[in-house]
């Protein structure tokens, strides 16, 4: 008991410097939180137009970008015609641009597909899709950014385009972006007969591995991936993960380096305290349980009010319109663990230094001018 | 047979220093210049000389909070500094006192006085007792829960000396435990400690420059320029 309170004891006795520090992690917490949940919710809606009622994606084998994968269309003819597929979509990505908006998403999709097939239409009639090949819809914040209705003509790229229908979707990414009949996407990025990937639905799940194997058979050059396997394994997700957590960690690197600061200056003015612990017992390890006991009720306390500032953040984040859809306010348990861990060795990382201090002072030098 | 033999006619040598040589700053400032000491079991010696004589370090090497240059420190027969365990040492064998108190301001006289038992991992309940018994015997059961700042020099300074007897050692350093103190509060807090340590048999080696506290112990060693110039019974 009287250990902790010596811990706390000095948490109080300079209480701005603590509080300073407490923010810091706290901040640094709650930036790593609100970054990592963001590029999770963006990632887990990146996923979702592809696996929208789907289970297994087929791209271009060692494509670094779906963007750049060419899928021929007539492998998408062939491989539905197999027994264990159900439907297989193929999709074409592509980034236009339009007047005061220069990306904007385009999904070059048949009329079959789940998008068109599935989605809320708040307006225009979904038998009328691919038409026409000047024919558009759009996604509800797309024709809201864009300020266009239904009926309305609305320039992309090089041409106009007819808006026949505005639909609603829970993805940010489909609802910011434009439909376009799969032939008309394919003419307008001048990658005829191809499409970027082909979405599969499987008869029956359990085939998926069947399945994927007369894929690498019969199309050496493309890769079937079953969903959770993409999103694993695609490297524009590994690399948006990583940047997230380091653009965190260098927040809590920060934050660490708040703490050595505050934990120094905190030996550093008691010496004497640190002393008299000693002539009376104290180890240099329990001298050192104090210093690290102290910066770990900052870190925690630091991680719990990050927590709570980032939750907070990310909720009013989603209340602002543009940003519908993309912000994903699910904190998933463990990011939020892997957060407190990582303040936790951040502050025991940064009482590193004035703990071993701490444990080196030496009693009779501290002691001898009284 | 002096006081301090028991039934036999046997003493004990608890505090020895044969041929202690010590200086700082590398030899620029020498301190203790080949002391020969010895203190029996239950006896009150008083180390008088001037300031800087090296009475404070001669404590201190008893204590173990630092290593001679030269010669050998033992403490109840075991050699400080080598082949010995210095913690046990401080838990267990040796309590301190200083001229000013040391106590930890923000923390209260009861929590001052169990930091030694803490560190000691002695029972709860056993502490507790001892502090009672303790804060009784040094007249400050009513301050147990006040904090620091509320007592008086006096006070504080008992607090001190409730702390070094905690764990229940046979041997008190005290450097000049009276020091800061008035003539009246100095005066009491010097009964107190003869008291205690005549109560429980502690062996008392005290630095002091008041020579009227020092005639009142067992034995008077004086010091002058790191070396120990005569003993005189008291």
């Amino acid at each position: 008991m009287i250990f902790l309170k010596l811990i706390v004891t000095n948490l109080r006795r300079h209480r701005i410097r603590s509080l300073i520090s407490v923010a810091g992690i706290a901040f640094s917490v709650a930036a790593m939180l609100t970054v990592v949940t963001i590029l999770q919710g963006a990632i887990g809606m990146f996923s979702g137009i592809l696996s929208n009622d789907s289970q297994i994606i087929v791209f271009e084998r060692n494509v670094s970008d779906l963007f750049f994968s060419n899928v021929p269309a007539s492998s998408a003819d062939r491989i539905a015609g197999w027994p264990q597929v159900l439907h297989a979509d193929p999709v074409l990505f592509g980034i236009v641009s339009s007047a005061g908006h220069p990306i904007i998403t385009l999904f070059g999709v048949t009329a079959q597909d789940a998008r068109i097939r599935k989605a809320d239409w708040l307006s225009g009639d979904r038998q009328t899709f691919a038409s026409h090949s000047d024919d558009v819809v759009l996604g509800e914040r797309a024709a809201e950014f864009l300020g266009v209705g239904l009926g309305d003509h609305v320039p992309i790229g090089h041409g106009i385009f007819h808006v026949i229908g505005i639909l609603r979707t829970a993805n940010g990414f489909e609802d910011g972006g434009i439909f376009m009949p799969l032939a008309a996407a394919q003419a307008f990025f001048h990658k005829e007969g191809s499409s970027s990937v082909i979405t599969i639905k499987l008869k029956n799940k359990d085939d998926a591995a069947s399945f994927k194997s007369m894929v690498k058979s019969q199309f050496p050059n493309l890769i079937a991936l079953e969903d959770a396997e993409f999103t694993r394994s695609y490297s524009q997700f590994r690399i948006l993960k990583a940047t997230a957590w380091a653009v965190g960690g260098c927040g809590l690197l920060l934050g660490g380096l708040g703490i050595a600061n505050t934990m120094i200056m905190s030996v550093f003015t008691r010496i004497r305290e640190i002393a008299i612990l000693r002539v009376n017992g104290f180890s240099r390890v329990q001298i050192g349980g104090i210093i690290f006991g102290e910066s770990a009720a900052v870190s925690v306390l630091g991680a719990i009010a990050g927590l709570l500032t980032g939750t907070c953040f990310l909720f009013a984040l989603k209340l602002v319109p543009a940003l519908h859809g993309y912000v994903d306010t699910t904190i998933h348990l463990p990011i939020m663990m892997i957060v407190i861990l990582l303040a936790l060795c951040t502050g025991i990382a940064g009482a590193l230094y004035p703990a071993a201090y701490a444990m080196q002072v030496r009693a009779v030098e501290a002691l001898r001018f009284e | 047979m002096n006081s301090f033999a028991d039934v036999n006619g046997h003493t004990r040598t608890v505090l020895r220093a044969a041929d202690l040589w010590k200086s700082y700053d590398q030899g620029a400032i020498q301190v203790l210049k080949g002391v020969n000491f010895e203190a029996i079991e239950g006896e009150t010696v008083a180390l008088c000389g001037p300031s800087g004589c090296g009475k404070s370090t001669l404590l201190h090497l008893f204590g173990g909070l630092d290593e001679p240059d030269r010669g050998r420190v033992s403490v109840n027969g075991s050699e400080v500094n080598r082949h010995r365990d210095l913690l046990k040492l401080l838990r267990h064998e040796v309590g301190f006192v200083f001229q000013l108190h040391n106590l930890i301001p923000d923390l209260t006289l009861a929590e001052n006085c169990l930091i030694p038992t803490v560190a000691a991992g002695i029972n709860k309940l056993t502490a507790q007792a001892r502090l009672r018994d303790l804060a009784s015997r040094t007249g400050l059961s009513h301050r147990l829960n006040h904090r620091i700042q509320k007592l008086s020099g006096g006070e504080r300074q008992r607090t001190a000396l409730c702390r070094a007897l905690m764990n229940s050692p046979r041997i008190l350093l005290a450097d000049e435990p009276t020091g800061s103190l008035d003539e009246q509060s100095s005066s009491m807090v010097f009964e107190l400690l003869l008291e205690l340590v005549a109560g429980e048999g502690i062996t008392l080696l005290m630095a002091t420059h008041d020579r009227g506290l020092a005639e009142r112990c067992d034995r008077l060693v004086e010091m002058h320029d790191g070396r120990v110039l005569e003993h005189v019974h008291a």
